[in-house]
């Protein structure tokens, strides 16, 4: 037997790590729900759907810039010493992912206020003559606009991908400690993404593409569930004890009923059978979906912090 | 340059707190935080049983995850020594390096900084052993150039069994345990 004590009784950290509350798990999930929104937003781009619609070149993006700031409201509000967050845009640091995200984070708001400008909708026509110019002059460079698509998609990518490469760079969180976090995210990230635009789209064309979507991203977000946990189990000891944790250890109630049970099976069911006309769409999916990945980043951000490699 | 590290003489150590009093009188550290610590590692079956008594605090690795997640640069490593320290005035209190430490050798300062063992830099600095160092009444705990052969660190190392903590880490710590 081995038994460890010690003195030690620092608040946050003993006799668990518990320094991240709330604040964590619903910036990462707003970051991937605005991640999804700005891959689906640039996709329709670039499929032209702007001149059939303002939902996804307007609307989308101006709701991203409203969903990315609470993110970042959320971030500002668990930071410490918030008075010098500034600090972080005085320096780039290559080995910090949290340095990365910052100044990815300032690329994408001029990416998405550039997607809102390639079609302005008529009520809000003449409001900013600036705005309309600068929409007039879009118009007439249809390569631009398909380049704002393409950079609104991958800019999307590499914000979904960064929520889970933040948390996947901390070696010492054994459940973090996965290849496979930052797919998880991202697919994750998009399967929200497409359940919103589902949720709130008045367009029936991308209300039903949109739910198929779905099935697809849900499909592989159990395939990915699928590798995150088997790389886990069949690493060493620590890791097999932290992915423990959602398996049948405090976090396997949660996990399994609300995560992977109400958050991808039972949305998947509902929208398969509605995109085969057996039920009609129902909000209860994509609400299901919405709730599943917030209950996602809140576990694996507490479960990951539960685990350690003592 | 220098490479500071400490080494610990567990057969010595009777874990009478001295050093951790020591390091709060020291570096002020608030009420309730603990900058360095005592362990008490029990191993074996009974009745074979073996106790280890250790201070431990900050390992000040040579691979520090602290200093490499920091995005301000605030955890950094220091000119003198190598030593892993916090520039208070560059730190957002975002707590990743809370987070990257396998040792839970960091925590939250209530100005809202990181907060860590600094091997008493500032007494290193004038010629002085750290705080826990110089009062260790056993004197089980040493401190110096681990570069240098002929340091009582380096000398320890080289004639007596010793480990470090969670070496499967990677972090390479500097922290050195004799047994």
């Amino acid at each position: 037997m081995q038994e460890l004590t010690i003195t030690r009784h620092n608040e946050l950290i003993d006799p668990l790590l518990h320094i991240w509350s709330w604040q964590i798990p619903v910036y990462l999930f707003l970051g991937g729900l605005v991640a999804g929104i700005m891959i689906i937003s640039g996709w329709f781009v670039l499929q032209g759907r702007y001149k059939h619609t303002t939902f996804s070149t307007f609307y989308l993006p101006h709701i991203s810039l409203v969903l990315l700031s609470l993110g970042m409201g959320a971030l500002f509000l668990d930071l410490e010493h918030k008075l010098y967050f500034w600090r972080l845009f005085t320096t780039f640091q290559w080995t910090a992912p949290m340095s990365w995200g910052s100044w990815l984070l300032l690329t994408i708001y001029p990416a998405l206020w550039v997607n809102t400008l390639i079609r302005i909708p008529e009520r809000f026509q003449g409001k900013i003559p600036l705005f309309d110019r600068l929409s007039a002059e879009l118009n007439k460079r249809p390569t631009l606009i398909k380049n704002i698509g393409i950079a609104n998609m991958l800019l999307g990518t590499l914000l979904g991908m960064y929520t889970g490469v933040l948390l996947s760079s901390f070696a010492a969180r054994p459940l973090w400690n996965s290849a496979m976090l930052w797919m998880l995210f991202l697919v994750s990230g998009l399967s929200a993404a497409a359940a919103f635009v589902h949720l709130i789209t008045t367009d029936v064309y991308e209300r039903v593409l949109l739910a198929k979507a779905d099935n697809a991203f849900l499909t592989l977000e159990l395939f990915v569930f699928g590798g995150f946990l088997t790389g886990l189990l069949t690493s060493s000891r620590v890791h097999v004890e932290a992915v423990r944790l959602l398996l049948d250890g405090p976090y396997a109630p949660v996990f399994w009923v609300f995560v992977i049970g109400l958050g991808i099976v039972v949305p998947l069911i509902v929208q398969l059978l509605a995109v085969n006309h057996k039920v009609k769409h129902t909000p209860v999916a994509p609400i299901l979906v919405l709730a599943g990945g917030l209950t996602l980043r809140f576990v694996i951000v507490y479960a990951g912090q539960f685990s350690h490699w003592t | 340059m220098a490479r500071f590290g400490m080494v610990i003489d567990t057969v010595r150590c009777v874990g009478c707190m001295d050093c951790v009093v020591a390091c709060k009188t020291e570096n002020q550290v608030p009420e309730g935080f603990n900058r360095d610590w005592i362990a008490y590692d029990v191993k074996g079956t009974f009745p074979t049983l073996h106790m280890e008594s250790r201070s431990e605090r900050c390992n000040h690795c040579d691979n520090p995850p602290c200093v490499s997640c920091c995005p301000t640069s605030a955890s950094h490593v220091h000119d003198v020594g190598g030593v892993v320290l916090v520039d208070y005035d560059k730190c957002i209190g975002c707590k990743g390096c809370v987070a990257s430490c396998p040792y839970g050798a960091r925590f939250i300062h209530p100005d809202g900084y990181a907060d860590k063992c600094t091997f008493c830099i500032h007494r290193v600095e004038q010629g002085l052993q750290p705080a826990c160092v110089a009062v260790c009444p056993t004197h089980c705990m040493h401190f110096g150039d681990l570069d240098d052969p002929n340091s009582d660190v380096s000398r320890l190392l080289a004639s007596r069994n010793h480990h470090t903590l969670l070496p499967e880490a990677g972090t390479k710590p500097r922290i050195f345990y004799l047994t």
